[in-house]
């Protein structure tokens, strides 16, 4: 694997983590319990989306071959995607969205944290300007995880059963392998491996605070970020998000 | 025809207004960066406010009609990332209007020093998410009106 190949597979790991997850938490869009928590579920997946546009245009201008954002994201299919598995799987209710949220947001601002110093301009900048956006999403996420989990009866039951279900989904985000061997080697990215240490703390901090149990099992459902096997979830979810391109190739506004 | 001024450019730029905020122009919210010439062509480089922001392809278009009114028909517009915008970069008298429409300024201490309404210090968050990307909704417990504070990031 060359170093421009390997650098390709880290920006579309990176692009379709927030597209996937831009797409499911838009989901919500109109159904949200209260009207403060629709907005700011729309707010979260539209900073995603933004994010994405810049990860994905990047991954267009290394894979050379004159795709935008837009054809990656619209014209791929699931085997091509490198998003982790946890951010593909259905919402859920809202505790388990939250809870999703909350998990991803915690790798997410470790990650682009280190990624402010990549020895890629174009990646230190996309990160700098992603993380000012996603140290929100931490706050919102964590305070209500917090707030549900140190709630009512039904609210803690429903949160310690999302994170009882999510859990297995966590692993996968610090799983190393030859893309990220080559990106640590040129200092572009860091192995994922080494943020999981800062990772458990900073969750079993919050989790901790909204009285929930981590689940003992390291067990991890894997295959997303490599794209060997995504869950059945995300073809339709293609068949959501794709639809309109698909029928109408090369339609615009 | 004679090239206008850079200076005139700025001048220009800061009668367009931002999209969701009318009150106040695209440099008060300083997201124009650099405005230059590069032999007939304008340069002028943007950033965006928030990565997913709506308003950034409309504000990249009232930018170009505005300078195009103007006579300027060689427009190069640069989206630039990096360093990415802050809330610092908000001029003293966009500030001022801000408040003056009903939103709270940001402050460096992560909320509203006070109600844009009644200027009551009795002030709670309701969510850390508003009406648009930059804001969080707050409410004043004094006037009991609810109001938007410009997110410090």
């Amino acid at each position: 694997m060359t170093r421009d190949e390997a650098f390709l597979q880290f920006l579309l790991r990176m692009g379709d983590n927030t597209l996937i997850l831009g797409h499911r938490v838009s989901e919500w869009c109109g159904h949200a319990p209260v009207l403060e928590e629709d907005i700011a579920l729309a707010n979260t997946a539209l900073d995603l989306i933004g994010q994405t546009q810049m990860w994905l245009g990047l991954a267009g201008e290394v894979q050379g071959e004159g795709k935008s954002a837009d054809d990656l994201a619209f014209l791929r299919d699931v085997w091509d995607f490198r998003n982790v598995l946890l951010v593909e799987v259905p919402n859920g209710d809202f505790g388990r969205t939250l809870m999703r949220q909350f998990l991803f947001d915690a790798w997410h601002s470790i990650m682009l944290g280190r990624l402010m110093t990549s020895s890629d301009d174009r990646v230190a900048a996309i990160a700098a300007k992603a993380s000012k956006e996603v140290a929100y999403h931490l706050e919102r996420s964590g305070d209500t995880v917090v707030g549900l989990g140190d709630g009512t009866e039904e609210s803690h039951r429903r949160m310690q059963e999302a994170l009882d279900y999510l859990w297995p989904y966590v692993g996968e985000m610090f799983a190393s392998d030859e893309v990220d061997a080559e990106m640590a080697a040129a200092g572009i990215a860091p192995d994922p491996a080494s943020l999981r240490e800062e990772y458990d703390a900073l969750v079993g901090r919050v989790l901790r605070k909204a009285t929930l149990t981590i689940p003992d099992s390291r067990f991890a459902h894997k295959g997303g970020r490599n794209g060997r096997m995504h869950t059945e979830h995300l073809g339709h979810l293609l068949t959501q998000m794709q639809w309109l391109q698909r029928a109408y190739p090369g339609a615009t506004w | 025809m004679t090239r206008a001024s850079v200076e005139q450019v700025w001048e220009w730029l800061d009668a367009v207004p931002d999209p969701e905020i009318p009150v106040i122009s695209v440099v008060d919210l300083g997201i124009v960066r650099d405005v230059a010439w590069t032999g007939d062509t304008l340069t002028v480089a943007v950033t965006p406010t928030y990565s997913g922001c709506p308003a950034t392809s409309v504000i990249a278009m009232d930018i170009e009609t505005a300078l195009r009114e103007h006579g300027i028909d060689k427009i190069r517009l640069e989206t630039r990332i990096s360093p990415a915008w802050t809330t610092d970069w908000l001029s003293d008298k966009g500030r001022a209007k801000l408040e003056e429409y009903g939103i709270a300024p940001p402050q460096p201490a992560g909320g509203p020093d006070r109600c844009p309404h009644c200027g009551s210090k009795a002030v709670e968050k309701v969510s850390q998410f508003g009406s648009t990307p930059c804001k969080a909704h707050w409410r004043c417990k004094d006037c009991l009106e609810p109001f938007d504070y410009f997110k410090c990031i």
